[in-house]
């Protein structure tokens, strides 16, 4: 039986042809193709192509808040050393792209709608010409028609709105489970903004070739930003070609094209000679996209055996006026936990601050850390273990909706787990254990994180010599997207990882899925096998044997009575190139699909000071098929380390009074360095999900942060009892709440 | 005879230094000379992607005007090792996977390197107990002399697993 080529996915695909396979390289720990020239500098990013002619320029941001640019005094900067334009064009925009609008965001950066507003470029030859002239420039502005927009999501009078992009779940009577319960918890969290904070600065260059564009950048998705960016200059998408073959980080913040590629664009064309645009640190941090903060309001209610009769999950979050991202707070609540009395709300505050858009994981990353807390809390009020509780609570079909579960590897996750951890070494109560001035503490979390698939070709082209070409626009930001595409080509090709060349990040190549939302590699991976098995149907043919029968490996071909030979003899000669396509189709809706695991972390919270240390960590995920163990195992501890940002000191502080971001720098927003990470350990436990894809493979890039931060949260709890109930848990509020920290009471002395 | 032109040794190459005394030695590099290699995160010495090893010494290049450099020794990323040839550090970089994007990995490499010397000569950080004592390479020290360098990524784990391996042989040598 084969599947048509160019399929929506509309049924699981159950044949599980990679376990047929004989290569032996689909999941195997292999190191990244691209590691040498990543680790001897030689991989070239978005802003180091060698392009003649290039000039330099520098954004300008908005010194204001809200208003309209009425004067740009050019001429105070024309006349320095070096500096060719100004460039203010209605065509910039004032706002980034979300994650695959494939559309023009707002532009017209005249009219300024929240403090640092990119308004102007100036071009120069040199960077510090520009530089200098962008920070000289003197900007006009008169002020914004109508009500100003608050600054603060708690300020009164607020807008608060319904999301047109999600619809609350609502199930029985929340209210009256609660009366019911015999044990409940009705508790508020606040977590604040995330900055993504790639490595690397948004940066592009911009050539015009007649009316072509060509922009070397760096983008996540690149089918769409080319979309996007043709939108903006009101070209056709045909017309332009993006060119990203290595991005330094992304985490959302590059799924949508944003100020810098558009004015390099404007500039390039206007100027007739090609423009590079790098943010600044600064600039990226005030202009891209932030995660909203959010205020969350958990209930939770259970019987008497710890069954969870009802849940409330509700969010309030930001974002800039007619803005229709709202950070999804409640994605994983929706199906992780039992309850069928259940409300499930976001609703958004408009506000004048930097769009509020997509930061790993959007949702989960914030929703399952307080969720994950609130269920502690549940634990400690009925008095049972924490995974207990959760082992309990794991429902048959999703609540309300009734969907069923395509694969859920979540008790043995928290099984093996806290076997690898040594859960069973923790202390049911806070302050039982002291290590010199530090409280010790454990704490769990559930991980969840839903799975996506999107549309995605690639093509594969089986070379005559025998070696195979693997080509798409796929992005690799660090997910390892050059190393499993290659192991899935070599995997259905039998061919050794030295026969396999992958070629990404380049638009003329087939649209692979782009690099956002842990859908790529399931989706364009599955185009890449696709491509793969309509290359085996040619093959079998000529060697004369049945498509299932077809074995091939080493570049040998061998199957039904057919005596093996070498492919290049079975090529004769001519290439095979196939293209592979996979579309998202019924196999979304009618199975609840998401990646799930577990975290477990150990930390000491000084007692006379409340610093809070991580000592230790364990996860455990299940995420379908392993595509290779080594680039998965590093997306997980990946995601463990901005779980240790988020519980700790990660928060974007923004000024109420103007609206400017305080901490727009890696000195003042606070991500983890080496010394606040300690040894983590990461368990992969091998799954198949035919629903999720025909890789039988889930996403992992962003569940490694997926609560994390609540397991952290719990442990600093159950170290020295203090329940801080707004991240990050830095020590200014743990201290009020400390226990005396001579007071004997600690029963284990380590 | 004519004045001698202010010039640095960058990689063993001698390299004449640029006349803007607002360029910074990451831009020169980056710019003029072409060696991407050095990374620019921040420009504002908070990352440590534009580390480089002046005269052995890891600093961040993005902090330090390059016209400071007349008769200074420069060794960057690509004077460490090229893909063909690749030093041991960063060997263990690859099979660690102790990278994922890629972006700090130039700086994260120097500053490792610079690091290994500081140990070799008795370099106290302050993790060390004993400040006089020959420093031991724990992961807590490595950690600690390796914070300068961030990783959005979130490789620690992996890199500190790549020193620790190639720290590890050169004590056994």
């Amino acid at each position: 039986m084969h599947l048509p080529l160019s399929d929506m996915y509309n049924q699981p695909d159950e044949r599980n042809l990679l376990d047929q396979m004989r290569q032996g390289v689909i999941g195997q720990p292999l190191d990244r193709p691209e590691g040498p020239l990543k680790v001897s500098g030689t991989a070239t990013y978005a802003a180091e192509w060698r392009i003649d002619g290039c000039v330099e320029g520098v954004l300008v941001l908005a010194g204001i808040a809200q208003g309209q640019v009425s004067k740009i005094d050019r001429d105070a900067v024309l006349s320095r050393e070096g500096v060719i334009a100004v460039i203010a064009d209605p065509a910039m925009t004032r706002r980034p792209a979300q994650g695959m609008a494939a559309k023009a965001p707002q532009q017209d950066a005249a009219k300024v709608e929240y403090f640092g507003q990119p308004v102007a470029l100036v071009v120069a030859q040199t960077f510090e010409q520009a530089r200098d002239a962008a920070l000289a420039l003197p900007i006009h502005y008169t002020d914004a028609d109508g009500d100003p927009v608050p600054f603060d999501p708690a300020a009164p009078g607020v807008k608060v709105e319904a999301p047109s992009s999600s619809k609350p779940v609502e199930g029985g009577d929340l209210d009256q489970a609660m009366q019911n319960a015999a044990f409940s918890v009705d508790v508020e969290y606040e977590t604040p903004g995330h900055a993504s904070a790639a490595m690397e600065p948004h940066a592009t260059i911009a050539q015009w070739q007649g009316d072509s564009l060509i922009l070397h950048g760096s983008y996540q998705m690149l089918s769409y930003n080319v979309k996007e960016i043709a939108d903006c200059l009101g070209l056709s998408a045909d017309k332009v070609r993006i060119i990203a073959p290595y991005v330094g980080g992304g985490f959302g913040s590059k799924l949508g094209i944003t100020h810098e590629a558009v004015a390099a664009a404007l500039a390039a064309r206007e100027l007739g000679r090609p423009v590079r645009v790098v943010m600044s640190r600064q600039q990226v941090f005030q202009t891209v996209m932030r995660r909203s903060e959010t205020r969350q309001r958990v209930r939770l209610a259970a019987d008497p055996a710890g069954r969870l009769i009802g849940l409330g999950h509700e969010a309030l979050v930001s974002n800039l006026p007619g803005e229709k991202f709202a950070e999804p707070v409640t994605q994983a609540t929706e199906f992780l936990y039992g309850g069928e009395n259940r409300l499930l709300k976001v609703e958004v505050a408009r506000i004048s601050r930097l769009t509020a858009g997509s930061v790993r994981a959007p949702g989960e990353a914030v929703g399952m850390q307080v969720l994950e807390a609130a269920m502690d809390e549940l634990a400690e009020k009925i008095g049972i273990d924490p995974i207990e509780l959760r082992k309990r609570n794991l429902p048959s079909a999703v609540p309300v909706a009734g969907t069923p579960y395509s694969s859920r590897m979540l008790t043995q996750a928290l099984e093996q787990g806290a076997e690898a951890f040594g859960w069973s070494a923790r202390q049911d109560r806070p302050c039982q254990t002291r290590d010199g001035d530090w409280w010790i503490g454990m704490g769990v979390a559930s991980a969840a994180r839903v799975n996506m698939m999107v549309p995605a070709k690639a093509r594969v082209t089986l070379k005559a010599d025998g070696s195979a070409v693997v080509e798409s626009d796929q992005t690799d930001i660090g997910t390892g997207s050059y190393a499993i595409l290659g192991q899935i080509a070599g995997e259905m090709l039998g061919l050794p990882m030295a026969r396999v060349d992958v070629k990404l990040g380049d638009t003329v190549h087939p649209a692979g899925a782009g690099s956002g939302g842990s859908f790529g590699a399931i989706s364009t991976g599955s185009a890449v096998m696709y491509a793969c098995e309509a290359i085996r149907a040619k093959l079998a043919k000529a060697l004369g044997c049945d498509a299932d029968a077809l074995v091939l490996k080493d570049g040998m071909a061998s199957g039904g009575n057919a005596p093996a030979r070498p492919l290049r003899d079975l090529l004769n000669g001519e290439d095979i190139a196939e293209t592979g396509t996979i579309k998202p189709g019924k196999t979304a809706k009618s199975f609840s699909q998401a990646s799930y695991g577990a975290f477990f972390a150990e930390v000491a919270v000084h007692a006379f000071t409340g610093e809070v240390r991580v000592r230790r960590m364990t996860g455990a995920f299940g995420f379908g098929r392993v595509l290779n163990a080594k680039t998965a195992r590093s997306q997980c501890l990946g995601g463990m380390v901005w779980g240790i940002g988020s519980a700790l000191t990660e928060e974007l502080a923004f000024d109420t009074r103007d609206g400017h971001l305080v901490n727009h720098d890696l000195a003042e927003y606070h991500v983890p360095v080496h010394a606040d990470v300690p040894a983590i350990e990461v368990i992969l436990l091998e799954e198949r999900d035919a629903a999720a894809s025909p890789l039988q493979a889930k996403g992992v890039g962003e569940l490694g942060i997926c609560g994390a931060a609540g397991a952290i949260a719990n442990a600093v709890y159950n170290a020295c009892g203090v329940r801080v109930r707004s991240f990050p848990l830095t020590l200014d509020k743990i201290l009020p709440a400390l226990p005396d920290p001579f007071a004997s009471g600690a029963d284990t002395a380590l | 005879m004519a004045p001698t032109l202010p010039t640095a040794h960058v990689n063993g190459q001698p390299q004449t230094l640029p006349l803007d005394p607002r360029r910074t030695l990451l831009d020169w590099l980056r710019h003029d000379l072409g060696l991407t290699g050095t990374k620019k995160g921040c420009d504002h010495g908070q990352c440590g992607a534009c580390t480089v090893l002046v005269d052995g010494k890891r600093i961040n290049s993005c902090l330090s005007l390059a016209a400071l450099h007349d008769g200074d020794s420069i060794e960057t990323i690509e004077g460490i090792g090229t893909p063909d040839a690749l030093a041991p550090l960063q060997k263990a970089f690859v099979s660690h996977d102790g990278y994922q994007c890629g972006y700090c990995t130039p700086g994260q490499i120097c500053s490792a390197k610079a690091l290994m010397a500081e140990l070799a000569q008795g370099w106290p950080s302050a993790v060390s107990a004993d400040v006089a004592a020959r420093p031991i390479p724990t992961a807590e020290e490595l950690r600690e002399r390796m914070s300068g360098n961030l990783c959005r990524c979130g490789a620690y784990s992996n890199i500190i697993a790549a020193l620790k391996e190639v720290i590890g042989a050169e004590a056994l040598a």
